[in-house]
Parts: C-alpha cells; structure tokens; sequence
C-alpha cells in the first residue's frame, strides 16, 4: 500500500468513524451482549448470572411461548398474502390510464403516513361492536340471514381477523412499490400479448406477474417480517379495547398476544431479560428462516 | 440534575471526561448501585436537589406539587424537583440499573416487592429510626391495610403517595326507575344479583341489552379482588394458592353466573360501548349504561368532569363472606428511594413529609403533607388521625365512607410477591375464560395454579442464584432483633 493510499484509508476510516463507533456501541453491543444474556438468569436489576440453555429449555414448554408464536404466525399467514393482494390490486388500479389518477394515489398512500396510534384509535371505534361503523353497514345485511355481527376486538375468534383487515389500511407503501414495478414492464410485450389473442387475466398471469416478481419478492419478505415483529397495534388495541388494564397480555383471553408482546412483558414486567434475550433469538432464527424459505420459493420466479 | 444552573469556566473543560464516566456508568447495565450513598449532595445554591419522578401530570400532579411547594417552604436546605415521568416503572428500573436513579421514585405498590426482591430500593427503617421512631411507631400511624402496603419481608420500603380505597358505587337514578330504594344499596351478594336483574333492561324489538345492573367486568381492572371478597387467598406467603382454595373457585363461578344469566355474546357487545372508558366521558357507569360498579375514591373526581350533578351514591361492598360486611380493597401509589440515590437522607425527609400531617389543621392553609395531597385530590388520608379541617371539608360527598373502609380489618391490597404481575395477568385469562365461557373455572383455575406454582418456584430459584432470599432473611432477622 503507498502512502497516498494508506492516507486515503484513514482518511475513509475518519470519515466514518461516528459510524463505525455508533455502530459498535448501539448495535453490536446490544446484540452480541443480548446473545450472552440468553443464557442468563437476568433481570437488569441484578447481576447475570450464566445458566446455559436452561432459557431455551424453558422456550420448549412455555405454553405463551407457543400461544403467542401460534398467534404471530397466524396473523402474518392472513395478512401478508391479503396485503400483498390488496396493494397489488391497488397498484394495477392506480396504474390504468384514467382522470384523477395521480389523486387516487394519493388518497390510497395517505393512510400508510397515519400514525400508528391514531389510526388504532380510529379502527377501534370502527370495529366498535356496539357503536361501530362496520357493524353499522352490515347489521342490516346479517340480519337478513338472522345473524349478528361480531364484536370485534372483544371477541378472541374475531380479534385477529379484525387486526388483519386493519393492516390493509397501511397498504400503501406496498402499493407505491408495485406502481414502480408495473411501470417498468415493457409495453411491448402487453401489445404482443394482445395481438396473440391473450385475455386480460393472461396477460397479467404471463406478462405482469412474471414483470414485477422481484418487486412481489421484496414486499413479501419485507410483509412478513414487519408482520412477525407486530406489537403497535395490538399493544394499544388489546388493552384499549378490553377494559385498559394495562396487563397487555394480549386480551381478550390472549387471542392478541403476539410474539413482540409477550417478549415485552416478560423483559420490562417480568424483569426476566436473559429469557427475553432467548425469546428475540429465536424470532431472530424464525424469521432468517422464513425468509430464507421465501427465497428458495421465488428462485425459479425471481432473477 | 440541578435546573437553571451555570457551569463555571474550569468545569467545561471536564465535561468530556463526566460524561464519559456518566456514559460508562449508564452502559453497565446489571451493576446496581455501584457505590451507596454516604452523604448526600449539596448544590452550588448551598441546598440539596432532590430528584423526584412521579407519574401523574393532571390533578394528581397539581396535588402533590403543591406538596412539594410546601415542603420547599417549610425549610431551607432541600430542594424537591419534580419530574412529570411516563411509564415511571420501566424509567427508574433502567435509571436503577445504570447508578442513576432519581432520590425519590413514585411507583405503584405492585413494584415494591420485585424491586425489592432485586436488592433496588433502599429500606427505610434506619432514617425511621435516626429520627427516633421504630418502624411499629412509623407504621403504626396508618391505617393497617396501608401500614402492609409500605412493608415487604418486614422491612418498610415506601411512604404513600397517594392512597386508594375501593367501594360500591351506585346510580340512585337507576335505582328509582327500576323501584329500589336508592339510599339502600345491596347488603349481600345475593342481594346484589337481585338488584342486577331488576336494574338490567333489553330493548323490546330487538332483545338487545340496554342497561345493566352489574357488570363483573366493568371496570375489569382488578379482577383478582373477587376472589379475596369471597374469602379466598391467591398466596400464603410461601406457595400460590389459587387452586387450592375452594373460596376462589366460589368467586370464579358467581363472575360465570352473570354470563350464563344474561348471554355472553349479548352481555360482549353491550360491553364493547364502554369498555375501557371507565374514566371518561363514554364510562358505562356515568352514561347510566351499568348501574352498579366497584370503583376508587378518586371516581368522584371523573364524575364532576364528565358528569356534573350525577345522583350516585358509595357503600361498602355486599357481604359475601358471611358476617363481614366491611371488605374493601386498598391501593396505593407509593414513594421508594432507589438504591443508588444520591441523596437519600434528604429524600427521607420528604417522604417523612408527605406522609405526616398537621394534626390541628383548621384551615385549608394548614393543611400539610399527606392531608394536603390527598385534600387535592379529593381522596382520603391513608394515616389513622385526620385534622379538624380535613375531615370536615373534605370535597368528596362520600369521605366518611372510604375512611370506614380504610380502617376496615377486612381491607386487603395486592399480595406481596415478587411476581405479581405475571399472577395478575394469568388470574386475569381466567377471569376472561371464565366470564366469556371459554373454559369452565375449575378448569382455568387449575392451570393458573399449575402456571404460577412452576413460576414460583423458577423466581424463588432464581433469588437463592442471587443470594436474595438469605439476604432478605438476614434483613428480616436484623429488624426483629432491633425490636
């Protein structure tokens, strides 16, 4: 190396030292300091203290560990392929040539800038199984068939699918990403699809869907792993809608306990850190799995 | 942190140098108190700064600011700032954890025994006993129920910050229309179910409910007590005993009753119109929605704001064990010293301070300490004597009936253990079990017991891992000799 180039490598290293350290102090002690308390009897409070896997043994027979998994995997097997199928119905909707489009757009974004807090305010009030909107609309219509809506987020069959339809409303930065995508496949080949004879759901099955796979592939994987995290939403719903006790113990009767939140209480309520710790790992071996599984499906698709 | 203070030239230069030191002390999570306190520190002003974070910002805040004004005025060597502190819990356990937690912390009485259980609070038996007082005396200036609250492993740990007692409310206006008495609220618990069905409307055409007597889950916030009010015990000191004790299994199939009675669906969708609004404008007991409730000495105050001129009456809670007729439920905010607290004298003398008061008061000016906050908030005084002034002008209509109940032996508070509030959480999926009918009682119950017996039994290991439990007892033993 000649001095001129050493001298541009300190310079680099100078440059991004902020980072480096920054990145060395808030993200890597944390993670590699989170890994050696997983195998501790920690409460923040006392000293660690190392008891090997027993953290991870307990992981095995802990029925919230397995509830709150179960409800987490759930929620994201309804609401990524929901999602997914929304935003890119939206975005082919947006993508036609018609007035007011580029208002259309905007309409259909907006919600995604919303806060996560007052929009849960708002779906709370929708999903209102006394006062509420939705019940509002299809009463009548249930009633024909002499049934009566659900009440919502105070119904442990009804939460989750409540929760699901709710995402929908943050669809929009999917749907700004499918636009991007669908306005890069090339216009030829829908002329060529036409001139052959194709019908619009061929079209959109051999000359869409193959067009935008790798932009499919990014929101999916993006979707499932923001869907695995969950916690907002139902931090704020289950508790609100369920008398404010503030035990955020996913209520009603756990329906809402997802993996995120039953990782916060057993830290910051429990003061069990080093079982937390061993709780984010394991989310952290689920997700790289379901990812990786997510790539290995989309190999032949994506390029 | 001192407010409004300058630094000096000479001290910028080492500012690096303290907040390198003060970054490290943060970062090195898991090393409490690293040194104790041995005096405290006198600021530049030439009085000592007391750091105090407390949770309340709204009434409950004004209240005890004007404690603090007070307390500031009453001498002129400490200085109490306030910090209005969301999620004050999580705040103080990391503050703890990293050497710099305020000198006084406002908590809830839950936190006691798991701060304690971690070595994090400072008891206060010697400040008790430097100002010449046993810890018996000091405890025995409060009312019993409060006296336990402020103990754990017979040690005091906290002052009250501001004290709670739980009662029957009642909507009269309700009780005129469905022709009850509005001045004789249920003496019983049979009583109380009749009056629930007398007081529980539908309407006509659709069947729906519109007005209910009673409501177990309304507001839902302590639904353990129940089990207490029957007569049972959730904890005996050294083992979880939820599933043990017939009584509770009692309490948990009277909460099934009013499902089976009026319809879980119909009773859900009723609910979902108020649910989680007990305190405010949309509260199902202040819309006339539920007729009866168990609420807090602080309701009265909601009430006034949302619902002026409401015609509602307080009582004790209906027998349910025969022959006693003065349950209540005792609650409680309290005031700890984190250990690690850097003026921790001086944060005794505030808390000593706010938990006293004037005796003689006769006016609203003489009011003092605990009697001053609690004249605030409209609540009633957890300490045994009561000035001339405060018990005669107290604001809430009802005072005189919490002050019975205070004194009540039948008063109970949350069970002391360090894992109360995973307890709180489980009994609370077998309240909802229970009253949504998705498990029969003795089936929720049974794996609650199996859930925290197994818990128990992980935490009371993980205390002997820390060398907790022997040193605890070794505490327990030192105050008994000193008796």
């Amino acid at each position: 190396m000649t001095p001129a180039e050493k001298k541009n490598v300190f310079t680099g290293l100078a440059f991004t030292s902020l980072w480096i350290v920054g990145l060395c102090v808030f993200t890597a002690y944390p993670v590699i300091a989170s890994l050696y308390y997983s195998f501790c009897d920690y409460s923040i409070l006392k000293s660690a203290v190392w008891i090997g896997g027993e953290n991870y043994r307990e992981l095995v027979t802990d029925d919230l560990f397995w509830k709150s998994l179960g409800n987490t995997l759930l929620y994201a097997a309804l609401s990524v392929p929901l999602g997914t199928a929304v935003a890119l119905a939206l975005a082919m909707l947006l993508n036609c040539d018609v007035r007011g489009r580029s208002f259309f757009r905007v309409v259909f974004y907006l919600p995604s800038i919303v806060p996560v807090v007052a929009s849960s305010m708002l779906w709370l009030w929708i999903f209102n199984g006394e006062y509420g909107l939705l019940n509002g609309l299809i009463s009548p219509v249930l009633g024909w068939f002499g049934l009566t809506p659900p009440a919502w987020f105070t119904d442990p069959t009804w939460a989750k699918p409540a929760l699901v339809l709710m995402s929908l409303w943050g669809v929009g930065n999917a749907m700004v990403i499918y636009l991007a995508g669908l306005q890069n496949v090339p216009k030829e080949l829908y002329e060529a699809a036409a001139i052959d004879g194709a019908s619009a759901w061929r079209r959109f099955w051999h000359v869409t869907l193959p067009g935008i796979a790798p932009v499919v592939y990014f929101n999916v994987v993006m979707g499932l792993i923001g869907s695995l995290q969950i916690f907002a939403q139902a931090y704020i719903i289950s508790d609100a809608a369920n008398g404010g006790t503030g035990t955020h113990d996913g209520a009603p009767a756990r329906s809402l306990l997802f993996y995120t939140m039953h990782l916060f209480t057993t830290a910051f309520h429990d003061l069990r850190m080093g079982y937390a710790s061993a709780m984010a790992y394991v989310l952290f071996i689920v997700i790289a799995a379901l990812t990786w599984l997510a790539t290995r499906l989309s190999r032949r698709h994506v390029e | 942190m001192h407010l409004g203070r300058r630094e000096p030239s000479n001290m910028k230069r080492a500012i690096p140098a303290r907040w390198l030191a003060h970054a490290c002390r943060v970062l090195a999570l898991g090393v409490i108190g690293v040194a104790p306190a041995l005096a405290d520190v006198v600021g530049k002003d030439g009085k000592i700064h007391v750091t105090y974070w407390e949770k309340w910002v709204s009434f409950e805040g004004i209240a005890m600011q004007a404690t603090i004004d007070a307390f500031n005025a009453s001498q002129d060597k400490i200085v109490v700032d306030y910090y209005p502190t969301s999620q004050v819990d999580r705040k103080v356990l990391v503050a703890t954890a990293g050497g710099d937690p305020p000198d006084v912390a406002g908590l809830w009485v839950q936190n006691i025994a798991t701060f304690a259980d971690a070595n994090a609070l400072m008891p206060l038996d010697d400040f008790i006993r430097e100002d010449g007082m046993t810890s018996e005396e000091w405890l025995a200036r409060y009312y019993p129920a409060f006296a336990h609250i402020c103990t754990y492993r017979g040690q005091v740990f906290a002052g009250i910050s501001t004290p709670a007692v739980i009662a029957l409310h009642w909507n009269k206006t309700l009780f005129r229309e469905a022709g009850l008495d509005p001045e004789k609220p249920p003496r019983t618990v049979a009583e109380l179910n009749e009056f629930a069905r007398k007081l529980t409307k539908r309407d006509p055409k659709t069947g729906r409910l519109v007005q209910m007597g009673f409501l177990p889950q309304e507001p839902g916030w302590w639904p353990w007590i129940f089990a207490r009010w029957f007569g049972g015990e959730l904890f005996d000191g050294e083992r979880v005993t939820i599933g043990t004790d017939p009584r509770n299994l009692e309490a948990l199939r009277w909460v099934a009753s009013y499902t089976h009675e009026y319809g879980r669906d119909d009773v859900r969708t009723f609910a979902s119109g108020f649910s989680g609004h007990a305190l405010n404008a949309q509260s199902g007991f202040m819309n006339g929605k539920v007729a009866m409730v168990f609420q807090g000495v602080w309701f009265d105050n909601y009430i006034r704001q949302y619902k002026p001129g409401l015609d509602y009456g307080v009582g004790p809670w209906p027998e349910a064990v025969p022959g006693v007729s003065d349950f209540a439920m005792t609650e409680a905010d309290v005031l700890v010293i984190p250990r690690g607290a850097k003026n921790p004298r001086a944060a005794w003398e505030f808390i000593k301070f706010a938990n006293s008061h004037n005796p003689q008061a006769r006016t609203r000016e003489e009011l003092s300490g605990i009697e001053l906050t609690c004249f605030l908030q409209a609540k009633s005084s957890p300490l045994r004597a009561w000035s001339p002034f405060f018990g005669k002008n107290h604001p809430h209509p009802y005072i005189g009936i919490f002050r019975e109940l205070s004194a009540s032996p039948h008063a109970v508070s949350v069970p002391q253990m360090g894992i109360w509030q995973e307890y709180n959480r489980e009994f609370m999926l077998v309240f909802e079990q229970t009253r949504l009918a998705l498990a029969k009682p003795e089936e929720a119950i049974a794996y609650c017991q199996k859930r925290m017996s197994a818990s128990w039994a992980r935490y009371q290991k993980s205390l002997i891992r820390h060398g907790q439990v022997a040193a605890s007892t070794d505490a327990r033993e030192k105050t008994e000799d000193a008796r």
